[in-house]
């Protein structure tokens, strides 16, 4: 038995933390959510052979596993980053290489030339007018928190949990602002665009919700972790009393349970990781409870690192913001905690009906 | 146990919803310094629904203090939802400070100005290097001649921006003790030497401020209370700030438009208030709610009855309430879900965004005004008698013999 990163995947992880910390520090992230550009980001990623991850060698990919996309998005949620890791180089290449008619699609995703918009998450919570329905081949309805304002095709899910292909030209797109600076979300509006069908088959929507939970997750885990260092450190400097705030008990203990928290997360997200790509049984409840647990604790770190900060974490000159926002972002999104947990016990069959 | 207050106040209740309910289009509140808000106040303070307790020579109302006919107010305006009387750092800090320690001629000076809203005032209490422990701080004034030369930099100073005058915190004395070394001044911050750079905090307004000293020159009697007295003036009336923070009436108002939300909002079909998960949740909100507001009403009694003690009931409220305020707004974005992240321009946006920015706002004040691990270790120290965690020399001394 061995759990735990192999010797690759600990260099993956080693070379993206280093592109991250050394090229898109916080000012970066600042000007990329100023200007709503992530591409200069995103190219530093494709170089780096992200965009690939989950692409078949044949369509010029790297084909590495769940595991490894998760390691990546701990990286990204780490450092806040601005990219479109999840939908392009995650969720759309688990659907898209699930047919044998998109190569050149895939391909130009790898290649870091085209950029897929993710709309699959409508018919999780039904909440507003939201949804988009299929009628002759033709789509019809509003999707809502799409992943990536500047993708050139959108992967979007109809009512039924078919997936089709639309074109950017078919379809409007409005910017949505969200508290999540950091994350480039829309809305699309669609009236008897046309569409490409890609898959009816609904374990395929599934699978795409679900790693996108897993990323999502990962991503959480990521930015509780860089709140939890930041914490620390501010506490090991930050002087009042004539002593390092570290010094008090309290401040401690809030440190120390961040962390008890938070560390089983760790082997949470490498667990479900590799459920995802080996344990098909397990797999979709493993994902629920993955990403409802982690956003309960994400919430409780994204609190108390902030708190430890005292009025300096309140202020924007820190930029602790950042990663409180993107934890509540990743809380809500493809499901919140309350969601997951009642599909976790539907899947069980954890309930007297 | 009686729980009625008797006719009299009853009487005062009735007259007080009948004027509520005539007058409640002239309100407009909240907004500092617009010609609407300061009619609105100017009315209030006529009728006696603010600034009630202030002596008519001071602008006020000049009725005698009756702690049961404010809370009957406070009361009533919240269950109306209509703006009572204002509430800012000059009216609910340094009115009560001046009534208390300040002179004759500083009352009649700054408090009818303030109470109508004409004067507003910052707090320049906390620096970069003195925030729990406040008495540390470094702001020196020294005296030249008529005035006072202040220097030194203030941080967190909410409404700077905004205010015409600063009750300030400042060194006079450096060779005293810490705590009696400081001094409490009043000065216009528009005097020559004062720097604004107002601070963006994580909701993404700029509510407060960094505020620099240069030389300010300040009139020599623009002291409250004696020289090196400051400590006191300023504890004087930090309690009250405390209750402010935590007050149920706020809570219970937000927990009124998270049930209007509940029954507005739906998912999968349904109205939220149907969905168990959320319905409890909403449920044990409104028992937390209801258990500070009986607080409340515990603390209340013991001002009228001498004999019962509320001491512990009354410290547990900057903690407990500002504690329930962000989980009140945390659960009406987590029942929008994914809509509960709207934020900005986004037109999906519920209730104005109020939910996103006071859930960051009220994380804002469990660190503002004495932080919660500042009012546990006030909790247990003042409240359960317990020891002092042992300073730093003691700390630095103890390594030294283990070595
Ligand atoms: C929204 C907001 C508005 C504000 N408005 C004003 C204003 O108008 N005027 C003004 O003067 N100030 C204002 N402040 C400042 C506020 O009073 C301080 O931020 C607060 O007192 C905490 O001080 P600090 O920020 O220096 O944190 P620190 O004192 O550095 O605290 C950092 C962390 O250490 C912990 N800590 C510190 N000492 C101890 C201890 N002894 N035991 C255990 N834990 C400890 C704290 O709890 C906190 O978690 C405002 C702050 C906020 C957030």
């Amino acid at each position: 038995m061995e759990f735990g990163l192999s010797e690759e995947q600990t260099l993956l992880q080693d070379s993206v933390q280093k592109f991250l910390s050394g090229e898109v520090a916080l000012d970066r992230v600042r000007e990329s959510t100023k200007n709503k550009n992530d591409k200069a980001i995103w190219q530093g990623l494709v170089d780096l052979g992200i965009s690939g991850m989950l692409i078949p060698e044949a369509q010029g990919g790297v084909a590495m596993g769940t595991l490894d996309a998760a390691i990546v998005a701990e990286q990204l949620g780490h450092h806040v980053t601005p990219s479109p890791f999840i939908s392009t180089a995650v969720i759309a290449p688990t659907i898209l290489s699930t047919t044998s008619t998109h190569n050149d699609l895939l391909a130009a995703i790898a290649l870091g030339e085209s950029r897929v918009g993710i709309a699959l998450g409508d018919s999780i919570a039904l909440r507003h007018d939201q949804g988009v329905k299929e009628d002759k081949g033709l789509l019809s309805g509003k999707a809502t928190f799409v992943l990536d304002t500047n993708a050139d095709v959108f992967l979007v899910a109809a009512q039924n949990k078919s997936i089709y292909l639309v074109e950017k030209d078919q379809l409007k797109i409005n910017n949505r602002t969200t508290i999540d600076l950091t994350r480039s979300t829309c809305e699309l509006l669609l009236d008897n665009s046309k569409a490409e069908l890609i898959t009816s088959d609904e374990s395929v929507y599934h699978q795409a919700i679900n790693i996108g939970r897993i990323m999502l997750a990962a991503d959480t885990l990521g930015a509780a972790q860089c709140m939890i260092d930041q914490a620390v450190s501010y506490a090991k400097e930050r002087e009042q009393f004539g002593r390092v705030i570290a010094s008090f008990q309290a401040v401690k203990h809030m440190c120390a349970e961040m962390t008890a928290g938070l560390e089983p997360c760790r082997a949470m997200v490498w667990y479900t990781s590799h459920a995802f790509d080996n344990l098909p049984n397990e797999s979709e409840m493993t994902t629920c409870h993955c990403k409802a647990h982690i956003s309960e604790i994400g919430k409780f770190v994204a609190k108390t690192s902030t708190e430890i900060h005292g009025g300096m974490g309140f202020t924007d000159l820190v930029g602790l913001h950042y990663w409180f926002k993107r934890i509540g972002f990743n809380r809500q999104l493809l499901g919140s905690p309350e969601m997951l947990r009642s599909e976790a016990a539907a899947l069980q069959g954890l309930r007297n009906v | 146990m009686d729980l009625s207050f008797g006719e009299e106040y009853e009487l005062f209740r009735k007259d007080l919803k009948a004027f509520i309910k005539q007058n409640r289009h002239e309100a407009l509140g909240g907004r500092l310094k617009s010609d609407k808000t300061d009619a609105w106040q100017k009315r209030l303070i006529e009728n006696g629904y603010t600034a009630r307790t202030i002596p008519k020579a001071y602008g006020g109302y000049g009725a005698t203090l009756d702690i049961v006919k404010s809370r009957i107010i406070a009361e009533e305006f919240a269950h109306a939802g209509v703006a009572g009387g204002m509430s800012n750092q000059g009216i609910s800090m340094l009115v009560p400070t001046l009534l208390e320690v300040g002179s004759e001629e500083q009352r009649l000076k700054f408090i009818q100005g303030t109470i109508e809203g004409k004067i507003i005032w910052c707090q320049g209490y906390s620096e970069p290097g003195a925030g729990s422990d406040l008495a540390s701080l470094r702001t020196s004034a020294v005296l030249d001649g008529d005035e006072w030369v202040v220097n030194g930099q203030k941080i967190w100073t909410s409404s700077a921006h905004i205010a015409d005058w600063i009750f300030c915190l400042v060194r006079t004395e450096p060779e005293a003790k810490k705590h009696h070394g400081i001094s409490f001044l009043l000065f216009k911050m528009d005097t020559p030497g004062i720097e604004i750079r107002p601070l963006v905090d994580m909701t993404g307004a700029a509510n407060f401020n960094e505020v620099f000293f240069t030389d300010v020159r300040v009139p020599k009697d623009q002291i409250v209370g004696k020289r090196g007295a400051g400590w006191m003036v300023a504890n004087a009336i930090l309690g009250h700030e405390r209750d402010m923070l935590g007050d149920p009436n706020g809570a219970l108002s937000r927990l009124n438009s998270l049930i209007t939300l509940a029954r507005s909002e739906s998912l999968n079909g349904d109205k939220l208030i149907d969905h168990p998960v959320y319905r409890d949740r909403l449920m044990k909100l409104q028992g937390r709610v209801m258990a500070m507001q009986y607080n409340d009403m515990r603390i209340l009694s013991s001002r009228l009855n001498p004999g019962q003690d509320a001491k512990i009931a009354r410290m547990i409220v900057k903690l407990q309430g500002t504690e329930l305020r962000h989980d009140i707004e945390g659960l009406g974005i987590d029942m929008m879900g994914e809509f509960g992240l709207c934020y900005g321009d986004n037109p999906d946006l519920r209730d104005n965004g109020a939910w996103q920015s006071q859930y960051m706002f009220q994380l804002g004040l469990i660190i503002g005004g004495g932080t919660s691990q500042i009012q546990k270790n006030i909790i247990s120290e003042r409240g359960l008698d317990m020891p002092r965690e042992p300073r730093a020399q003691q700390v630095k001394s103890q390594e030294a013999n283990s070595q």
